[in-house]
């Protein structure tokens, strides 16, 4: 996988919006965004309801996943190309979601909905029609999702990359700050892991930094491409992006999304967890 | 100050006694003298070393709004067809900063 492969421009998507062999598909945090407008053509999937199992913390199932891009007109032929809101954040996850299920050809609009509207170019508030698709998705593929006790074991081991904020890592936010701050885990970060925060991956338009600028970032900060990697941010969206930009951009060997991320992490009973700038040693204390 | 800015964002179920508050609107000048809201700006808040913390796209009426910790931040606005607007501003808990952003 490389830039060519795994991501488009704004032009190109309104170059190829008659293409039928494409499926726009918007994903934002915000799932309103889509219906005050959207990219012509584009469906929605809403992360909250149609990517999350609503009893248990977890994604649906492959046969529900099945059954919703079926209905939604999603094929397994379809190079599906997705875009949302906040820099791709969601986009991201779903690009890492459907590669979870096994999607062949997917690809990610650089920039994203913020992108688009600040070149001014057009929405629309008319839904697409599509003709159902009867899709087949594969097992997920777990080489690309770790779970706890993976992260707990990587401490101190694997490179661990926390995306969020400076001001999250350190334990001084517990969320974003376009969220309310009350929050029911602790404070702080996975001991051992580096901050490199999603952001640093982006220019402000939302676009991708180049190959070049990206792998300067985390030869930096001394991510080792031969080394397995676990990015984690709150709740596994933000390190989605994170997670393309070394997997599918730089083309890290092993590179795993924690989609339980510090939600889960940081309400585990036991589990070492550091405050403040600095990573920390293994067992929590500061170095 | 406090209450949220009346035609603003709601705070129904926030409880603002425990948040850093920044919001406010995004306007541009019209022909006419008025100021127009920018319902499709992008705020980023960046902390006090400049980093990104955090971003909201305007509402239709321009506004915007963040749940910030206590200290110095700044407000960096994205609009259509014009140079991105930085603006300083100061956050404590249990405050509304309210924030005019000019583009």
């Amino acid at each position: 996988m490389s830039r060519e492969t795994a991501l488009v421009t704004a032009e190109w998507v309104e170059e190829h919006l008659d293409d039928p062999s494409i499926v726009l598909v918007e994903v934002d945090e915000d799932t309103t965004s889509y219906d005050k407008g959207h990219i012509r053509g584009a469906i929605k999937l809403d992360w909250t309801t149609d990517l999350q199992d609503q009893v248990r913390r977890d994604f649906v199932s492959k046969q529900k996943f099945e059954e919703l891009l079926s209905s939604r007109g999603v094929g397994n032929d379809h190079t599906v190309v997705l875009y949302g809101g906040n820099n791709n954040w969601f986009a991201s996850y779903a690009y890492w979601y459907f590669t979870l299920y096994g999607h062949q050809d997917i690809k990610l609009m650089d920039g994203g909905r913020k992108k688009w509207e600040l070149d001014s170019r057009e929405l629309t508030d008319e839904l697409p029609e599509r003709e159902t698709t009867s899709y087949t998705a594969q097992e997920q593929d777990t080489s690309i999702r770790a779970f706890r006790d993976e992260t707990v074991a990587a401490i101190g081991v694997k490179n661990l990359i926390d995306v969020r904020s400076p001001d999250e890592y350190a334990g001084r936010l517990l969320a974003p700050a376009h969220l309310p701050q009350e929050q029911a885990q602790r404070a702080g970060h996975v001991p051992t892991s580096l901050n490199v925060p999603w952001s640093k991956n982006c220019n402000d338009d939302g676009t991708f930094k180049s190959d070049e600028d990206l792998l300067a970032l985390y030869a930096e900060v001394g991510i080792e491409s031969d080394k397995e990697t676990i990015a984690l941010c709150r709740i596994g969206e933000r390190s989605s992006l994170t997670w393309f930009v070394l997997k599918e951009l730089l083309g890290h060997e092993s590179v795993k999304n924690y989609d339980g991320s510090w939600t889960e992490y940081g309400s585990l009973v036991g589990v070492p967890v550091a405050l403040g700038d600095e990573p920390g040693q293994a067992d929590g204390q500061s170095a | 100050m406090c209450g949220a800015t009346e035609g603003g964002l709601s705070l129904e179920g926030i409880d603002v006694k425990k948040e850093a508050i920044i919001q406010g609107q995004v306007v541009r000048a019209s022909s006419n003298g008025q100021s127009d809201p920018v319902g499709n700006a992008y705020v980023r808040l960046l902390d006090r070393t400049g980093e990104f913390t955090a971003e909201v796209p305007t509402s239709a009426t321009g506004h915007f709004r963040f749940f910030a910790g206590p200290g110095d931040w700044t407000l960096r606005t994205l609009a259509p067809k014009t140079e991105p607007v930085d603006t300083a501003v100061n956050a404590e808990i249990g405050a509304i900063r309210e924030v005019a952003v000019h583009v």
